[in-house]
């Protein structure tokens, strides 16, 4: 590089050429071809140019020649035009006459050379700039190879101004088109530094670099004082574009921090109009320096990767919490300012890096998104995105065990049923993909009860038979049916887990309600001892006591134990010593006893008149536990009551004193407004889901959260300075009723609209058949003749112009426009008209 | 109705000359046993009228060489019965399933005895009650106030006996042989009483007048003793593998076309048969000549005086002599019986043999009086397949429904579903209906969405024609939008004069889907009804008016249509978009987060999980959609994981990755009917 530095200096000539002017075009492309004395004679001072020399007929230099003249316009914009000089055959002179010279092209400052370029160096529009600018900018960009000329610079800056360095793994590239045109237009605010040297590079950046990627750093050399230390330096985190580095230098001249008086919603800044977000340090005039020194410690940290504002709070009346003291306004349109309570600064780092993070995966998915658009338009929508469906297909090689389930048929379908006392009955549709992941699910039930007495599994394929399907009106798949011997099918309404349909199957092995005959039976049955059958089942058992006078309660309680019949264990006894049964747990019959957990607790209920259905509903009710471990198949049940839940997330087990403490709160209150409850998310991973959503950064564990599920979705965190006890929640939940408290997180409210678009097949049909118009030949007069290119109905693509997307939407009679993810697709549309134009 | 009712019993017993019945049909045939069963599983007061001793007498003389051309498929690989059907063109629709035609014949083209003998079952094994040996000479209306339809059906029968009908099912066929009146076409043979013996042709040279099946087949069965055949109609000949239409020339019958194509032996003439004349020469040899020639002639004269064309052309195609003409012109219906206030009148141009019907099939011109059968073809001739047994027997149980609903309130059947089920149900039917694949273009399912989409009413095999009258002809409402279900050929695909060979004829992309050729299914997408102006206005080579959404199923080679990805998916998208909501599936876990994070749930979390029968998923289920990057795994949840909780880049480029090996080299497999 510094040879050609030499060689730059030797070829200084003067060269002097008296010559009419030529008139200069006012467009950027190449000057066409004056001849030599033309040229010189037309060069003003002070004005850069570049020539190249060629004979009349040149085929060699043809593809030189191509990319020169697009370079042109680019040039242009720095003030050099691009001239290709005419060899007459005779010229003999300087740049005609040799055939070295026809290989080169000449820069001129006027009518200077400053340098000569071989052809081979400029082999694209990169190259050719990038060279021309840097031989221009010989005084503003200092090209260095060692570490000791980056120190002398900087110390001959430090006090006076900024630099930036810029390493490029070679000139001519992108990148040092990038840093020159950058150097141009900052070339006399900051001092720049180019190296190719890779080892000024390591010097230079902590930790092992890629010395195959270009870097540039902002060294700030104005504010530094200490001649020993070096400038701080700030590193461009993007890649090495104009853009990029443009924004950068932008941001580094913003000021550090900026002080805030106002409205932090109506604040805008650089770094806001950049994309970035802004950091409040919300201060006090108590704290304000200390503030301060915060904030410019934040500020340097962050610097590059959003903004820091100080913001006075004396000075601007915010509706937040006292204890608020860090906020943060997005770029985005229309988001809230968050206010945080964060303890380190550390948190406000890691907050925007995260921030950031997903703002640039988003950005970068959705450049792809738009470019896989422009190849092939929503080439997503024929990416399966449904859960279900694509687990399924993905397993359809495995075969299922699917051994120890009898396959039913129109023809066996009732002489297999009368054969069994019992038989489990799954309808399914093989083609059907929720269908297919039951499936799998009883296949392992059935590998789960293999050998249990008196349980036939069978399964019927409802596309061989749909015949058998109708008659047995199923009409959705799954289906799962028992059906008894004698009596009606009951038909499953549960959760498709292996758990709940084995429970379910084993549960109604026994009627329900059981008949208890004896005192003995009924103290069993509590127990989880009695029937044998269920005795290696947990389960809450409910026992109905009822005296023979109250028979109509009794039937109730039966009707109610059809409905629930596989659901819940239940039993019945109305012996004539039934009064004795329930005195035992201080009720009188007609009353309810419950016994948890195998009978170490039984509860009495008296039971009060009302319908089925008020049974059904207070036995559900009452089987559910007063402060439950959240799962997701015990979710819904609570959800069903329709209150918020206060829940307390835990990374395992939660401790006896936060249990103990719960269940006061729990217990407090007798007509319970809320549900408490807790979430294991060693058992229920999925919660980690939950709270990042809630959260930016996973809060520390255990964390108790109100979530208004049904209204308003707000979420709001227990302090967690505080200690779980029932006094301080207690005071927590009436702050938060009061309005005192801010939530943390609000559940979206968005509807579940169609993941992608569907192939508009309408449009696409309607410039080949243009009949399907609403009523043709009705006013022919008022619809325009279609565009010819629309008749290109044996086209293999569908056609997809746009005069057929103007025509559609003109047409008045086009509802349904809307449904169809109109928009998406116009903003497509848009993006690639303009790529037309500029093609 | 409990006046109508009331009327009725009325004329029972005032009218004793009468035998009154709610229902009458004309024609024990097909269609005729067909309705009668519909009417009896229902439990109305119905009659069939049959001029023969036995049902389906027209089968008992045609076609009258005996091989049916309606294909009776014994396998298909499927035990699914309503699949079946498909390809089962000789079945009546019965619960019974004894009454199958595979368990009758095992010919792919049974003998026509054979149908004689499944319809005699129909009728005992049903027990439907059939008056044989009625022939009803007349029909004529008298006007009744308290009449369903403003009047009775007086039906007189040969021995001057009347019934009294409050409806009226024509279902008599076509069976009036055309004729063509031309000089000399008292020495043409007819088709129904020619020899079909091929020994009394030997040696001959057969002129045979039309280009139906019955002209090929009788051409068929004498191919190999005459000396040449020349078949001269008024249209080209039409094939139905090329137009896709049954009635068309099929290719059982068509050994002609070969010997023509191959060895110019036999041969094919276009030309007006009213133009022609024929004369008999002294040694009974028969000439062809035009009608222009023998105009102002005097033919008593003698076959010398007359200018034959060869005189003037000696070229002339027809100039050899023929020992016979036999006319095979296809039948029409009997127009005769009806009393002109009945205004039965016949169809305008190609339709002329059938009499003018509503695409209800009530006639134009007598309310309450029913077309079925082969008679009804006028709906869609040329077209689908309601002409034929496997056609109308779906057309004559729409019939059957619109009654229904008109005189005994009994609305349209019907099955309400939660809206998850909404893609399930459209793909279970179009890979098991029948009625919809036969009458393809002409039935069509329809659903009817409920208020804010959250459930629907689905409604089989409803003639489109009739789309507009919906709300009453169904007793059903809607009012909240509606898909129409119906499956389609590819426009301009076939024809007569079309290349159906050509390459790359078949579609295999879901996004190309709409150019499919081979039947495939169509959804319309109306947010309303569309009005009966609308339905008048249509563009006549559209089954429907413009919907406010179209989706094609892309063309199948196996006309299963249950491939997730390239069927199912986007048919879900295109519902979705109609709906404006998200019809994945989600298992329970997932569910379960957005149940926490957002307040509104996707249909099926809302209408499974929440109603406690989330699809809890097995766990090779769920690391399968884990891995395919559409759930999310917190098991090994590292709180220092840099992706965000909704980043999908990485997992969505290995399921693009995972999409794109297995697609390129299959790709000349999914055009395979290219090959």
């Amino acid at each position: 590089m510094s040879a050609q530095k030499d060689r730059w200096v030797s070829s200084l000539v003067f060269l002097l050429f008296c010559a009419s002017s030529i008139p200069r075009g006012g467009s950027a492309s190449l000057q066409q071809e004056p001849s030599p004395q033309h040229y010189f004679s037309g060069l003003e001072a002070g004005r850069a140019s570049l020539a190249f020399f060629s004979p009349s007929v040149s085929p060699g230099a043809q593809p030189f020649l191509e990319q020169i003249e697009s370079s042109a316009e680019a040039l242009q914009d720095y003030g050099v035009s691009v001239v290709k000089v005419n060899c007459p055959k005779e010229d003999v002179s300087r740049y005609c006459g040799k055939e070295n010279a026809l290989r080169k092209a000449f820069l001129f400052r006027g009518n200077r050379l400053i340098r000569d370029f071989p052809t081979d160096a400029l082999f694209d529009v990169n190259s050719i700039v990038a060279n021309v600018l840097f031989a221009l900018l010989f005084n503003e960009v200092k090209y260095i190879e060692t570490l000791a000329d980056l120190e002398n610079i900087e110390n001959v800056l430090k006090g006076k101004s900024n630099m930036v360095f810029a390493y490029v793994p070679a000139t001519g590239t992108a990148e040092h088109r990038a840093v020159m045109e950058a150097a141009f237009v900052y070339g006399t605010i900051h001092q720049f530094v180019l190296t190719t040297e890779a080892a000024l590079l390591r010097a230079t950046s902590h930790d092992d670099p890629d010395v195959s990627s270009a870097w540039l750093l902002f060294c700030h050399c104005q504010q530094a004082t200490d001649p020993a230390q070096p400038c701080r330096r700030t590193a461009l985190a993007q890649p090495l574009t104009l853009l990029n580095i443009h924004r950068h230098l932008k941001l580094m001249g913003a000021p550090l921090v900026t002080e805030v008086a106002e409205d932090p919603e109506k604040i805008s800044t650089v770094h806001l109009q950049l994309g970035l977000p802004l950091v409040f340090i919300l201060s006090q005039k108590e704290t304000y320096e200390a503030d301060r020194r915060t904030a410019e410690f934040v500020a340097w940290q962050l610097l590059g990767k959003a903004g820091v504002a100080l913001l006075s709070r004396d000075l601007v009346d915010l509706n937040v919490l006292h204890r608020s003291n860090v906020a943060l306004k997005t770029p985005d349109e229309g988001m809230p300012i968050q206010y945080l309570v964060l303890e380190d600064t550390d948190e406000v780092i890691t907050l925007v890096e995260d921030k950031n993070k997903v703002k640039q995966i988003q950005e970068d998915e959705q450049e792809e998104e738009e470019e896989d658009e422009h190849e092939k338009e929503n080439s997503n929508q024929d990416i399966q995105d449904d859960q279900v469906v694509e687990a399924v297909s993905r397993d359809k090689k495995r075969e299922l065990p699917l051994e120890q389930i009898l396959v039913l048929t129109e023809e066996n379908f009732h002489s297999s049923l009368s054969e069994a006392a019992r038989t489990v009955v799954l309808f399914y549709a093989s083609w059907e993909a929720v269908s297919l992941a039951v499936l799998r699910s009883y296949s392992e039930v059935a590998a789960h009860l293999k050998g249990t007495p008196g349980v036939v599994l069978s399964r019927v394929n409802c596309w061989d038979w749909p015949g058998l399907c109708s008659q047995e009106n199923v009409t959705q798949f799954p289906t799962m049916r028992i059906y008894k011997e004698g009596q009606q099918s009951v038909t499953y309404g549960g959760m498709w887990g292996t758990q709940e349909l084995s429970s379910f199957i084993l549960l109604s092995q026994v009627s329900c309600p059981l008949k208890l005959a004896t005192m003995d039976e009924a103290e069993g049955y509590l127990r989880g001892e009695f029937p044998p059958e269920l005795s290696s089942h947990h389960h809450t058992s409910l026992l109905g006591v009822f005296s023979t006078a109250s028979s109509k309660a009794r039937e109730a309680f039966e009707e109610a134990g059809n409905i629930l019949s596989g659901h819940v264990r239940m039993g019945v006894y109305f012996e004539d010593d039934a009064l004795a049964l329930s005195r035992k747990y201080s009720v009188s019959p007609p009353a309810l006893l419950l016994a948890r957990s195998g009978g170490r607790s039984v509860e009495g209920i008296a039971l009060s008149k009302g319908s089925v259905q008020d049974m059904v509903q207070m036995i559900r009710y009452e089987l559910l536990d007063i402060f439950p471990e959240i799962t997701v198949p015990n979710l819904p049940q609570y959800l069903q009551l329709g209150k918020p839940f206060l829940i307390l997330f835990s990374a395992g087990d939660i401790s006896q004193m936060e249990s103990k403490e719960m269940l006061k709160v729990a217990k407090g209150r007798p007509q319970q407004a809320f549900v408490a409850c807790w979430l294991n998310l060693k058992k229920t991973p999925v919660g980690h889901g939950i709270l990042r959503t809630y959260f930016s950064t996973t809060p520390s564990l255990p964390v108790l959260l109100w979530v208004n599920l049904h209204a308003g979705g707000q979420v709001f965190k227990f302090p967690s300075e505080q200690s779980i006890t029932e006094m301080n929640i207690l005071s927590w939940l009436e702050k938060l009723q009061a309005g005192l408290e801010i939530p943390s997180s609000t559940l979206s409210e968005e509807d579940w609209k169609p993941p992608l678009p569907a192939y508009n097949f309408l449009q696409m049909m309607e410039p080949s058949v243009p009949e399907l118009s609403p009523h043709p030949g009705d006013t022919p007069a008022q619809h325009p003749p279609k565009r010819p290119g629309g008749d290109t109905a044996g086209g293999d693509t569908p056609t997809r112009e746009e005069p057929s997307q103007e025509s559609t939407a003109e047409e008045a009679g086009s509802p349904g426009r809307d449904l169809r993810g109109t928009a998406p697709r116009l903003a497509a549309r848009d993006k690639q008209g303009k790529r037309h134009s500029e093609l | 109705l409990g006046l109508a009712l009331y009327a009725g019993s009325v004329c029972v017993v005032s009218g004793a000359t009468f035998l009154y019945h709610d229902y009458c049909i004309i024609g024990a045939g097909p269609a005729g046993l067909q309705a009668a069963y519909f009417l009896q599983q229902a439990g109305r007061d119905y009659i069939v009228f049959e001029r023969s001793h036995a049902p389906g007498s027209f089968f008992a003389l045609y076609p009258r060489h005996r091989k049916l051309i309606s294909i009776n498929k014994q396998y298909t690989g499927k035990s699914n019965s309503e699949f079946n059907l498909r390809h089962d063109w000789n079945s009546l629709l019965s619960h019974d399933r004894r009454l199958l035609f595979r368990r009758y014949s095992r010919d792919f083209f049974p003998n026509a005895d054979t149908m004689v003998r499944y319809l005699e079952d129909f009728a005992s094994l049903l027990k439907l009650r059939v008056q044989y040996n009625t022939a009803i000479i007349h029909v004529t209306l008298e006007k009744n106030e308290q009449a369903w339809n403003g009047h009775y059906f007086i039906l007189t029968d040969q021995d001057r006996k009347n019934y009294k009908c409050s409806s009226l099912l024509v279902a008599a066929g076509t069976w009036v042989p055309n004729v063509v009146n031309f000089p000399g076409s008292e020495y043409v043979e007819g088709y129904e009483t020619v020899s079909i013996n091929p020994e009394d042709f030997t040696g001959q040279t057969v002129l045979i007048l039309g280009r139906g099946n019955s002209a090929f087949e009788t051409a068929e069965n004498i191919l190999g003793v005459t000396n040449f055949i020349h078949m001269v109609s008024r249209s080209r000949v039409r094939l139905s593998w090329a137009t896709h239409y049954v009635g068309d020339l099929r290719a059982i019958n068509n050994g002609l076309l070969d010997t023509y194509q191959l060895k110019s032996l036999d041969g094919l003439l276009e030309g007006d048969l009213e133009d022609l004349a024929i004369v008999k020469d002294k040694k009974g040899k028969l000439h062809i000549t035009l009608r222009f020639y023998l105009e102002n002639r005097n033919i008593s004269a003698g076959i010398d005086s007359i200018t034959l064309p060869q005189d003037e052309l000696d070229n002339f195609a027809t100039r050899a002599p023929y020992d016979r003409v036999i006319r095979c012109l296809g039948w029409k219906f009997d127009f005769s019986i009806y009393n002109r206030s009945l205004r039965m009148m016949p169809g305008k141009g190609n339709i002329k043999k059938y009499p003018q019907i509503k695409p209800s099939y009530e006639s134009r011109g007598t309310r309450g009086l029913f077309v079925l059968g082969t008679a009804s073809h006028s709906v869609d001739f040329r077209k689908s397949a309601g002409g034929f047994i496997h056609g109308f027997r779906y057309t004559t149980r729409a019939v059957h429904r619109l009654l229904e609903n008109r005189h005994h309130g009994v609305p349209w059947p019907s099955t309400v579903y939660p809206i998850t089920q909404l893609t399930n149900s459209v793909i279970k039917r179009v890979n098991e209906a029948s009625g919809l694949y036969q009458m393809f273009s002409v039935l069509a399912d329809i659903i009817l969405l409920r208020e804010n989409a959250t459930a629907f009413e689905y409604l089989e095999e409803y003639p489109i024609g009739v789309l507009a009258e919906l709300e009453m002809h169904t007793g059903r409402k809607a009012r909240n939008g509606l898909f129409v279900i119906i499956m389609e050929y590819g426009r301009n695909f076939s024809g007569a004069d079309k290349d159906v060979f050509y390459y790359n004829r078949a579609v295999g992309e879901a996004q190309h889907a709409w150019q499919s050729n081979f039947l495939h299914p169509v959804i319309y997408y109306y947010k309303r009804l569309p009005t009966e102006r609308e339905m008048r206005l249509h563009h006549p080579d559209w089954p429907l008016p413009r919907p406010d959404a179209i989706h094609h199923i892309v063309e199948d080679f196996l006309t299963d249509w249950t491939a997730p990805n390239a069927h199912i998916l986007p048919l879900r998208r295109f519902l979705e978009n109609c709906l404006s909501t998200d019809l994945r599936n989600f298992f329970a876990e997932s569910c379960f987060l957005f149940a926490f994070t957002h307040q509104k749930l996707p249909p099926s979390c809302q209408q499974g999980y929440v109603r406690m029968q989330g699809l809890v998923g097995s766990q090779e289920l769920r690391h399968h959609a884990v891995q395919a990057g559409l759930l999310q795994d917190y098991t090994h949840t590292d709180f220092s994981d840099d992706r965000p909780p909704d980043s999908r880049d990485g997992s969505q480029e290995q399921l693009m990755r995972d999409h794109g090996i297995p697609v390129r080299p299959l790709q000349h497999l999914v055009n395979a009917k290219d090959e």
